[in-house]
C-alpha cells in the first residue's frame, strides 16, 4: 500500500497547481490514507486536500484534526460528525446537512497526535484570514514553527486585507522568510534575501543559515551543474587524513591499514615464533612490524595496504569540495552577502551587549569592593574577612526571607538589617582585634584571615554546605531587551543602580559630612586630629563599621543572583582587593576605574573563549599582575609624598 | 634635557636644572648645585625648601622631571641608576632620624655596611675575615662604640645610634656624604665631636650637611648654600649669605 | 668567632639531635621495620608532617626572616608534588599497560604503550593524547629535575615582575595570593593537561617496587622525609647565618636603608623567593607520594594561608619555631578532623570537632597574633638555657624597645 500511495501522493502534491483536482477527487484518491493515516506518509495527502482551493477543504481538515470526521460503513462516504442525542449528526463534505446516524453505522476516524499536528500546520493557511486576531496570531506562530511551501500563497494573499498593523508587519516578515526558501524563481528569492540585509533578529539568521548548508564531497572531476561553495586542497583546507577518509567513504580508494589492523594481521600469520621472517620479540618496533607486513604482502598472505605514495596519488587524482544543498548559486551568493552584512551589525551589537555585561560585572565588583575602599583605601586596614561580611549580608537576606514570605518586603527589610548586622560585626572586630594591630598591616592581614576562616566555618556549621536561595522579587525578574542581542537582566540593572547609589553615598559621606572630615583628618594625622578634639578610636570604629556594613548590603545584592554559600565571600575577596589595588588605593574613583577595568577585561576574555570561565579568571589575574608592573600604584595613583612609602 | 654636562674636574657632583613636581606642587625648581671632590658644604633653608627632596634626587629615591645629575671624575649620570647602584658608586646618606637595624648587633650593622661585594651570591658565600673584624672594631672605636659591639642596636641611646649610623657610613667609604641634620638630638659634647669628624672627613671626600642649627654651621666654617622654594637663593660663606637681604627675609629674619 | 658552623648555631645542633631521636623512635616502633606499635597510616601522617615542616621552614625564611608574607608557597609545594606525581603516575600506568598488552600475541611497540598510557590517564577528562607538559614524564631522569625547575622558574618570573615593580607589604601578599588563585583555576580546567579536578592519583605506588608492602614504603618515605628536613634545616640555617641572613633581616626591618647601603634589595628578595619556592617544591615532591593523591584543591589560596598560620603559631623568625608550628598544628588538626577528639555535649548542642576545629584554629590564630607574636617558639626564650653560648639567638630585651618603636 505504501509503495503505491507514496509516489501517487507525491505526484498529486507536485502536480497540484497545474491539475487542480477537486476535493472529492482527492479525498477519493487518498481514501486509505485518510482512514488510516500515518505520520510519515500522510503529509502529501493533507497538502493535496488543502491545495484544492475548495472552501470545504478547511472544514474537512478541521474536522479530521478534531476527530470529527467519519466514514459511513455502508457506502464509504465521508461525513463531518457532530455529537447528537441519537448518535452522530452528519454533514456532507459539501456542507449540506445529512441527517443523523447511530454511532454503530459510522466509523469515526481517530488520527494520532503526529498526524493531527501535520493537519494543524496545513490548516494554518485557512486561519490566516480568521476574523479573530488571536486565531491569526496562532496561525502565524504555526507557520514560523514549521514553514512549508504551501503556506506561501495563502500568506501572501492574506497580507492585503490584514487590518491589524502589527500582524500585517509580521505577515510580511514571514512571507519574506517563506519566499527566500520556497520562492518560485531565483530572482524573487534573491530579492527576499536581500531585503533582510542588516536585520539582526535571531529568526532572520535562522532563516538564512539553512540556505548555506554545505556537505563535503569528493569526485574525480568537479561536477557541473551543482552549487559549489568551495574546492578544498588536501593538507591545507582539509587534513590529508580526513580527505583520504572521504575517498574511502566514497568507495574511491581502499582503506588505509590502521595500526590495529596491521597488528591483527601479523598476529594471524604468526608462525614458529616469527612473522614474515621477523622474530616475534623484534615486533616491538613499528619499523620491523612494517617490514614483517611487507614480507607478508609479498608472499600474498595479506592484502596490499595503501602506501603513502598511493595515498598521495589518490588525493592528487580527486577533487574535494563543499557543495551547497541549495542548488541555485544566485540564492546562496545573496544569502552569503546578506549574512555577512548582518554579521557585521551583529558584531557591533554584540560589542554593545558585551559592554552592558561588563558594566554589570563591574558594578558587582565595585559593590563588593566599595566597603574595602573604605577600610583598606581610607584606613589602610587590610580586612581579609571582608568577603565573609559579604557572606553574612547574603545569609541575613536568606534568613529574612525565611521569616517574611513577601519577596519585596523581605528585600527591603534585609538591606538595612544586613547593614546593621555587618556594621555590628565590623565594629566588634575593630574593637577586639584590629585596634591592637594598627601599623602592623601584615599581622592585621593574618588576624583577619583567622577571623575569615572561623566565620566561614561557623556559617558552614549553621547553614550547611548546600547553597541557599535568595530570591529576587518578581518585578526584578526578566530582562531589559533592546533587541535580540542586546539585553540586560533587571537584577543587574538594579545592582548597577545600587553601585551608583553607593558611589554617591561614599562621596557624600567623605566630602560633605562631619564624619568624613574627621575620618580624613584621622587617617592623615591621628595625633593632630586627636589634639583637635577628634576621638580617633571612635572614628576608626565608625569608619570600619560603615565599610563592613556596606559589605553586608553588597552581600544581599550579590546573593540575589549568585547562590548563597559559605564560600560566597572568598569568591569575591581576591577580585575585590585587586579592584582596589589596580584602581589605586585610597581613592574611590580608583576603585571605580579598577572595577570597570577588571569587569571589562574579564568579559572580553570570556567572549574570546566563552567555554572556559576558569581560563578567563586565570588570564585576568595574570593580566593584573602584569598591569601592576606598569602602574604599581594603580590607575589613579596618589603621587609624591602623599603616597607614602 | 638628557645632555650630559661636560666633564669638569673641579666638581664631584653636579646637579643642573633639576625640577620635581608632586601633585602640582613644585618641590624643586630648576635647581643647580655643584660640589668638589674634597669639599665641605652646608645646605640651609626653611621647612619645605626642598632640602630632603634634593637628597632624595641625588640618592635616587626620587626621579626628577627634568635636569641632570652627574657624579664622579668620569662623569656618570645618576638618573638611570637605582638607589643601590648610586650607593655603590660612592654616595652615602645619613638620615635625619637615626636608621640602624635595631634587631641586629652593632657589629652586624657595621659588617653589613663594610665595603665589600653586595650581590646576593657573593654575600651568601662571604665569610668574615680577621681583617674585617679589625676594621669593624676600628670603626666602632672611632665613634665610641667599642664596648657595645655585641649589643643590639635597638638598645643603644639615640646619640649612640647616630654615631653607629655615621660609623656605618664610614664603613661604606663613600666619596660623597649626604648628612641630614646630624646634630639633632646630640649633646653639646657630641656636637663638638661631630663637627670635628665632618671637617676631618671633608679632607678626603665631599660632604654635604643639611642643618638647621646656625651655631653648628658656623663651627663647620664652610661654604653655605641657601635653598628656598626648591632653588638656590644664595651661596657663599656664612657671613656672606647671612647679609643677603633675601635670605634674611625668608629665613633668618623671622 | 672562628668556631664551626654548628657550634655557632647550637639550636641547629639541638634540632638535628631531636629529629634524629624522633626518627629513630618512629622507625623502631613502626610496622614496616620495627615492632609494629605505630600503624602504617600514622607513619604516613608523620612522614607527611615532616614534609610540611620543611615547607614551613621555607615560609619562615621568606616571611619570618625577609618579611615577605608570601601567600603562594603552598602553590610551589603542590607544583613540586605535581611534577613527581606525573612521573609516578606515568610509570605506574605504564606498568599496568605493559601488563595488559602482554596478553596479545605480538609484543607492544613503544608507541602503543605510550598511547595506552595516555588513554588510561586522560580517558577521565575525555582525552587520549599525552599533553605537551607530559613530554618528560616517562623518564624519572628528565622529569624529576622539573620539581626544582618549574616552581623555580615560576617563582623567578613572578618574583622578578613583582619585586622590580617594588610591590611590597600587603600588596605583595595579595599579589601572591592572586598568583596562587590563577594557578589553581588554571589547573582546575580539564585542558590544563593535568587532569583537571581529578588530579593525579595512585602516587603511593613506586614504579618497580610493586611487591614492597606499603608498610615498608611508608617507613622509607618517612626516613627520606626526615633526611630531607634535616638537609633543608641545615641549608636554611646556613643561609640565615652570617652576612646574608643579616641582610635578609635588614630587608625585613628597613629595606630602604639597606638600599642606601648599596645592596640590591630586589635581587635578594628574588633569590630568597626562588630558593624558598624550590625548597617548598622539594617538600611537596616528597609529600604527595605519601598522600597518594594530588588535585588542584591542594593549592587553593587557603592552603598557603594555613602555612602562614603554622609559622605564626610556631614562632616566626626562628627556624625551629616554624618546624614546631607546622608539626604541632598539622598533627593537632588531623587529630581533631579525624574524628578522634571527643565531642563535647552542651545539652542544647553538641560540639563536634570535625565541624568546629577550623573555628577554633581561626580564633587561636587571632589570639596568637594579638598576644603571642613570637608563637610557641617564644616559650624557649623564657627557659634559662645553659646550652646557649655567645650571642643571643632570638629577640631579647631589645625587642621590648622595638615593640615600643612599632607602636
Amino acid at each position: 500500500m505504501f509503495r503505491f500511495l507514496l509516489p501517487l501522493a507525491m505526484a498529486v502534491c507536485l502536480a497540484l497547481p497545474a491539475l487542480a483536482q477537486t476535493l472529492p477527487e482527492v479525498v477519493e484518491a487518498s481514501r486509505a490514507q485518510i482512514e488510516k493515516p500515518s505520520r510519515q506518509t500522510v503529509g502529501p495527502v493533507i497538502d493535496a486536500i488543502a491545495s484544492t482551493g475548495d472552501p470545504a477543504a478547511a472544514a474537512l481538515l478541521q474536522a479530521w484534526a478534531d476527530r470529527k470526521l467519519g466514514v459511513r460503513k455502508a457506502d464509504g462516504v465521508f461525513f463531518l460528525l457532530e455529537k447528537a442525542p441519537e448518535g452522530w449528526a452528519l454533514t456532507g463534505l459539501d456542507g449540506a446537512a445529512a441527517g443523523t446516524a447511530p454511532t454503530s453505522d459510522i466509523t469515526d476516524l481517530k488520527p494520532n497526535a503526529g498526524v493531527r499536528e501535520l493537519i494543524g500546520a496545513v490548516l494554518v493557511q485557512f486561519t490566516l484570514t480568521d476574523p479573530d486576531p488571536a486565531q491569526r496570531t496562532r496561525a502565524l506562530d504555526a507557520i514560523a514553527r514549521s514553514p512549508a511551501k504551501a503556506q506561501l500563497a495563502p500568506l501572501r494573499a492574506s497580507i492585503e486585507d490584514e487590518a491589524d498593523p502589527g500582524l500585517k508587519a509580521r505577515k510580511e516578515h514571514l512571507a519574506t522568510f517563506l519566499t527566500l526558501q520556497f520562492g518560485d524563481d531565483s530572482a524573487t528569492r534573491v530579492v527576499a534575501i536581500e531585503s533582510l540585509a542588516g536585520d539582526t533578529a535571531l529568526d532572520v539568521r535562522a532563516a538564512l543559515n539553512p540556505l548555506l548548508v554545505t556537505s563535503r564531497k569528493v569526485a574525480v572531476a568537479l561536477p557541473q551543474g551543482v552549487n559549489i561553495a568551495a574546492t578544498l586542497t588536501p593538507g591545507k583546507d582539509i587534513p590529508r587524513e580526513a580527505a583520504y577518509d572521504l575517498l574511502v567513504g566514497a568507495g574511491l580508494a581502499p582503506a588505509r591499514l590502521t595500526l590495529a589492523d596491521q597488528k591483527a594481521a601479523l598476529a594471524a600469520h604468526l608462525e614458529n615464533g616469527a612473522v614474515g621472517g621477523v622474530p616475534l620479540a623484534e615486533l616491538a618496533s613499528q619499523q620491523l612490524r612494517d617490514a614483517a607486513y611487507e614480507a607478508l604482502e609479498k608472499s600474498g598472505q595479506v592484502p596490499a595496504a595503501a602506501t603513502d605514495a598511493e595515498v598521495a596519488a589518490a588525493l592528487e587524482a580527486h577533487v574535494f569540495y563543499d557543495q551547497y544543498a541549495e542548488p541555485d548559486p544566485a540564492v546562496t551568493d545573496a544569502a552569503r552577502r546578506t549574512l555577512a552584512s548582518i554579521e557585521t551589525r551583529v558584531g557591533l551589537m554584540t560589542a554593545a551587549d558585551l559592554g552592558l555585561d561588563a558594566l554589570s560585572l563591574a558594578s558587582i565588583y565595585f559593590l563588593a569592593a566599595i566597603g574595602l575602599a573604605i577600610t583598606f583605601g581610607v584606613m589602610r586596614v587590610i580586612n581579609m574577612a571582608h568577603g565573609e561580611f559579604i557572606m553574612m549580608g547574603a545569609y541575613t537576606g536568606y534568613v529574612v526571607q525565611q521569616m517574611i514570605p513577601n519577596y519585596t518586603v523581605s528585600i527591603l527589610v534585609a538591606l538595612p538589617l544586613a547593614f546593621a548586622v555587618t556594621f555590628a560585626a565590623g565594629v566588634a572586630m575593630e574593637r577586639l582585634v584590629i585596634r591592637h594591630l594598627y601599623k602592623r598591616p601584615l599581622e592585621t592581614l593574618l588576624a583577619t584571615f583567622g577571623i575569615s576562616i572561623a566565620l566561614q566555618q561557623i556559617a558552614k556549621n549553621i547553614f550547611g554546605t548546600q547553597a541557599r536561595p535568595l530570591t529576587a522579587p518578581a518585578w526584578l525578574d526578566g530582562a531589559l531587551s533592546f533587541n535580540d542581542i542586546i539585553s540586560i537582566s533587571y537584577i543587574r540593572v538594579a545592582i548597577f543602580l545600587l553601585a551608583l547609589l553607593f558611589l554617591g553615598f561614599f562621596l557624600w559621606l567623605m566630602k560633605r559630612t562631619r564624619l568624613g572630615l574627621e575620618v580624613r583628618a584621622v587617617t592623615q594625622n591621628p595625633a593632630m586630629a586627636a589634639s583637635m578634639g577628634i576621638d580617633p578610636d571612635r572614628i576608626n570604629m565608625l569608619t570600619f563599621g560603615i565599610g563592613s556594613g556596606i559589605a553586608g548590603i553588597a552581600g544581599v545584592a550579590i546573593g540575589l543572583f549568585a547562590k548563597v554559600t559559605s564560600e560566597l565571600g572568598s569568591d569575591y575577596i581576591v577580585q575585590s582587593f585587586m579592584t582596589v589595588v589596580v584602581g589605586g588605593v585610597g581613592n574611590i574613583w580608583g576603585a571605580l576605574a579598577g572595577a570597570a577595568m577588571i569587569g571589562g577585561f574579564q568579559k572580553v576574555i570570556e567572549w574570546l573563549n566563552p567555554s572556559n570561565t576558569l581560563a578567563a579568571q586565570t588570564y585576568m589575574i595574570l593580566f593584573i599582575i602584569l598591569f601592576i608592573q606598569f602602574r604599581p600604584r594603580g590607575i589613579i595613583a596618589l603621587k609624591g609624598r602623599a603616597a607614602g612609602d | 634635557m638628557t645632555t650630559i654636562a661636560p666633564a669638569r674636574t673641579t666638581s664631584l657632583l653636579e646637579v643642573s636644572g633639576v625640577s620635581v613636581t608632586f601633585d602640582g606642587f613644585r618641590a624643586i625648581n630648576n635647581l643647580s648645585f655643584a660640589i668638589g671632590p674634597q669639599e665641605l658644604r652646608a645646605v640651609i633653608g626653611p621647612n619645605g625648601a626642598g632640602k630632603t627632596t634634593f637628597m632624595d634626587i641625588v640618592t635616587g629615591k626620587t626621579r626628577p622631571d627634568e635636569g641632570t645629575v652627574v657624579f664622579g671624575e668620569v662623569p656618570r649620570s645618576l638618573l638611570r641608576m637605582s638607589e643601590a647602584q648610586i650607593a655603590r658608586a660612592g654616595v652615602g646618606r645619613k638620615f635625619q632620624r637615626p636608621t640602624v637595624f635595631e634587631d641586629q648587633s652593632v657589629s652586624e650593622n657595621l659588617m653589613l655596611a663594610l665595603k665589600a661585594a653586595r650581590t646576593p651570591w657573593r654575600v651568601l658565600f662571604w665569610r668574615e675575615t680577621a681583617k674585617d673584624r679589625v676594621r669593624v672594631a676600628e670603626l666602632a672605636a672611632q665613634v665610641g662604640l667599642a664596648d657595645h659591639l655585641s649589643r643590639k642596636a635597638g638598645e643603644l641611646s639615640h646619640g649612640q645610634k647616630q654615631w653607629l649610623e655615621i660609623a656605618m657610613l664610614l664603613a661604606q667609604e663613600p666619596r660623597l656624604l649626604l648628612v641630614d641634620e646630624p646634630a639633632a638630638g646630640m649633646s653639646f659634647l657630641e656636637r663638638e665631636q661631630t663637627t670635628a669628624l665632618l671637617v676631618e672627613l671633608a679632607k678626603t671626600r665631599a660632604v654635604v650637611v643639611v642643618e638647621h642649627d646656625m651655631e653648628f654651621i658656623r663651627r663647620l666654617n664652610c661654604k653655605v648654600t641657601v635653598l628656598h622654594e626648591g632653588s638656590v637663593l644664595a651661596e657663599g660663606s656664612l657671613d656672606h649669605v647671612t647679609k643677603n637681604p633675601q635670605v634674611i627675609e625668608v629665613y633668618l629674619g623671622r | 668567632m672562628t668556631r664551626t658552623f654548628l657550634a655557632r648555631n647550637p639550636s641547629t645542633l639541638w634540632f638535628l639531635l631531636v629529629l634524629a631521636l624522633f626518627t629513630l623512635c618512629v622507625t623502631v616502633l613502626a610496622e614496616g621495620f620495627g615492632i609494629g606499635l605505630i600503624p602504617t597510616a600514622f607513619v604516613k601522617v608523620l612522614g607527611k608532617t615532616l614534609c610540611l615542616c620543611l615547607v614551613a621552614l621555607a615560609m619562615d625564611l621568606i616571611w619570618g626572616y625577609t618579611g615577605i608574607l608570601s601567600l603562594g608557597h603552598m602553590a610551589f609545594f603542590a607544583l613540586g608534588g605535581y611534577m613527581t606525581g606525573m612521573w609516578l603516575m606515568y610509570a605506574r600506568t605504564e606498568e599496568i599497560v605493559v601488563q595488559a598488552l602482554a596478553g596479545s600475541p605480538i609484543p607492544p611497540t613503544p608507541e602503543e604503550v605510550a598511547q595506552g598510557v595516555a588513554t588510561q590517564i586522560f580517558g577521565v577528562v575525555g582525552g587520549s593524547d599525552l599533553p605537551v607538559v607530559w613530554t618528560f614524564a616517562h623518564s624519572a631522569f628528565l622529569q624529576l629535575p622539573l620539581v626544582l625547575i618549574v616552581p623555580g622558574v615560576l617563582a623567578l618570573v613572578f618574583g622578578w615582575l613583582a619585586f622590580r615593580a617594588r610591590v611590597n607589604g600587603v600588596y605583595l601578599s595579595i599579589l601572591t595570593q592572586a598568583m596562587t588563585l590563577a594557578l589553581t583555576l588554571y589547573l582546575f580546567q580539564n585542558d590544563s593537561g593535568l587532569r583537571g579536578n581529578n588530579g593525579l592519583s595512585g602516587l603511593q605506588n613506586l614504579p618497580g617496587l610493586a611487591d614492597v608492602p606499603q608498610s615498608t614504603l611508608s617507613i622509607l618515605f618517612f626516613l627520606a622525609s626526615a633526611l630531607l628536613l634535616a638537609a633543608g634545616y641545615l641549608l636554611l640555617a646556613w643561609v640565615t647565618s652570617g652576612k646574608f641572613g643579616s641582610a635578609l633581616r635588614a630587608i625585613r626591618d628597613d629595606e630602604q636603608r639597606l638600599r642606601f647601603l648599596g645592596y640590591p634589595v630586589e635581587g635578594y628578595k628574588l633569590f630568597v623567593f626562588t630558593l624558598t619556592a624550590m625548597v617548598a617544591a622539594v617538600a611537596g615532591a616528597f609529600y604527595y607520594p605519601q598522600a597518594g593523591i594530588i588535585n588542584p584543591a591542594e593549592l587553593a589560596p587557603i592552603a598557603s594561608i594555613y602555612l602562614a598560620v603554622w609559622v605564626a603559631i610556631g614562632g616566626r623568625g626562628r627556624l625551629y619555631g616554624a618546624v614546631i608550628g607546622a608539626a604541632f598544628v598539622s598533627l593537632l588538626s588531623s587529630w581533631f578532623t579525624g574524628g578522634m577528639a571527643p565531642a563535647i555535649p552542651l545539652g542544647f548542642y553538641t560540639i563536634k570537632w570535625v565541624d568546629w576545629w577550623t573555628v577554633l584554629l581561626g580564633l587561636a590564630f587571632v589570639l596568637v597574633t594579638l598576644f603571642a607574636p613570637r608563637g610557641i617558639g617564644g616559650l624557649f626564650d623564657r627557659l634559662p638555657s645553659p646550652r646557649r653560648h655567645g650571642a643571643q639567638l632570638g629577640p631579647d630585651d631589645g625587642a621590648l624597645r622595638e615593640k615600643e618603636a612599632d607602636a
